[in-house]
């Protein structure tokens, strides 16, 4: 288990324990928090689990694979810190993250 | 106004079977969808991803199974009603009066939502003072490309439609061509182009930029476009085209007083109807507990939304179950002859 912490355009935050091995989308889904779409179930086929990661933990993700940045592209106010959540894979390495939600993600 | 038995919005895979499944108890439907092509997400999203979890079909591509799917429904000449969307539904002594986005009207027993995860719309800029000039100076798609004619074009995205529409633009216009990165996601073969038209000097590129603002008061005058450092540079304008793909949205569905749980809509498990009478919602759209968002699952929603349309269709008849293996009459209605 690990804690992410996902924070939404509000200012209103959530923390959950996320099983190693997922995604922080689903974290975020599994434990209803709002502010997640994920319309396309994580295929990363779509961009509604679009999140901003700050710089001190952006550095820390692995990198973006090819198509990821594409499907940012076609995001709700994509910005040079955004990720798509589908994509990022919780560990202990990631004990702590933020995530901060956009403002909608359609 | 046509008359039909079963009106189907949404042409993916779990609105064609259910057709097929329509046309095997004799029943007529039309099929309505906001795309340009039949397949839904499956054309739309992943038409050359493979697919491993159809039964007896180890794997295909979303275009292959679409392929399959229409040629399934062949037999049963069905209608189908493309870039058009349902706007509003009406009830009328037991039957529903839909009317779509492009003036058409139906009346039917039954509807069979199979929208998916909503209509794809192109998605529109975030700033606010872009609606008031949305479809006159402010453009998501191209009808006619003759009013840009010595304009002062800005184009924002980085995949093929900005980048076709800027490399066609330039010709007579003045384009700028605008994206938020440095890496454009078109076809090789036009980011090559883009990179010889601005090596002429024929377009304006500017990369890591975003809309920031738009001014005019009839039409648009200037944008003013954001650096991901956050300096602000305006450009004089005519037109502003944004190309930033596609987007779901449930759209006009939410209005037609189903109940809706979290974009989806809950249906009984025995013949997918919602809390309205015939009105039912199969495939994604659709929840109950357990549901389970695959393709084989909306190919069985919509075999038994299809046994519950027929009530309604034929309110006299009592519905037979038969296989299409041994029946007579389903072998007559795919025109197979012994």
């Amino acid at each position: 288990m690990t804690k992410i912490k996902y924070i939404e355009h509000s200012g209103k935050e959530y923390e959950a324990d996320v099983v190693n091995g997922l995604t922080v989308m689903e974290g975020a889904v599994q434990n209803g928090i709002p502010g997640i779409d994920a319309d396309c179930g994580g295929s990363m086929a779509c961009a509604t689990c679009h999140v901003y990661i700050n710089d001190d933990w952006f550095s820390k993700l692995p990198e973006k694979e090819i198509g990821e940045d594409d499907m940012l592209d076609q995001a709700y106010e994509p910005k040079k810190n955004s990720r798509l959540s589908c994509q990022i894979i919780v560990s202990e390495k990631l004990e702590g993250l933020v995530v901060h939600l956009p403002e909608k993600q359609i | 106004m046509i008359n039909t038995d079963v009106l189907v919005i949404g042409a993916g895979p779990t609105g064609l079977f259910c057709a097929h499944q329509l046309g095997i108890i004799g029943l007529k439907c039309e099929i309505v969808d906001n795309l340009d092509k039949i397949g839904g997400q499956c054309i739309e999203l992943y038409p050359d991803k493979p697919i491993y979890d159809i039964p007896a079909i180890p794997e295909c591509t979303g275009e292959e199974l679409t392929k399959n799917l229409i040629e399934q429904i062949k037999p049963f000449n069905f209608n189908f009603h493309l870039k058009d969307r349902v706007q509003k539904i009406k009830n009328q002594n037991n039957k529903w009066i839909v009317n779509t986005f492009k003036g058409k009207e139906f009346i039917t027993p039954n509807i069979v939502i199979a929208g998916g995860v909503g209509s794809f719309e192109p998605r529109k800029f975030p700033t606010k003072n872009c609606e008031k000039f949305e479809e006159k100076t402010v453009l998501y798609s191209i009808k006619d490309k003759s009013i840009f004619k010595g304009k002062k074009v800005v184009i924002f995205g980085g995949g093929d439609s900005a980048l076709d529409w800027a490399i066609e633009l330039s010709k007579n216009s003045k384009v700028t061509l605008i994206h938020r990165r440095d890496e454009f996601r078109g076809a090789p073969s036009s980011v090559k182009k883009i990179k010889e038209l601005e090596k002429e000097k024929k377009i304006d590129v500017l990369t890591k930029y975003s809309i920031n603002d738009v001014k005019g008061s009839e039409k648009i005058e200037i944008v003013e476009i954001k650096h991901e450092e956050g300096q602000i540079k305006t450009i004089n304008a005519d037109y502003v085209l944004g190309f930033f793909g596609l987007i779901m949205q449930l759209g006009p569905i939410l209005e037609w007083g189903l109940n809706i749980d979290k974009k989806t809509i809950p249906v009984n498990t025995e013949n997918f109807e919602t809390n309205h009478k015939g009105i039912f919602a199969i495939g994604d759209i659709c929840t109950y507990p357990g549901k389970l968002k695959l393709i084989l699952s909306g190919f069985h929603e919509g075999a038994l939304a299809a046994r519950g349309c027929f009530k309604y269709a034929r309110p006299n008849e009592k519905y037979r179950f038969e296989f299409t293996t041994t029946s007579k009459t389903v072998k007559g209605r795919i025109g197979v002859k012994e």
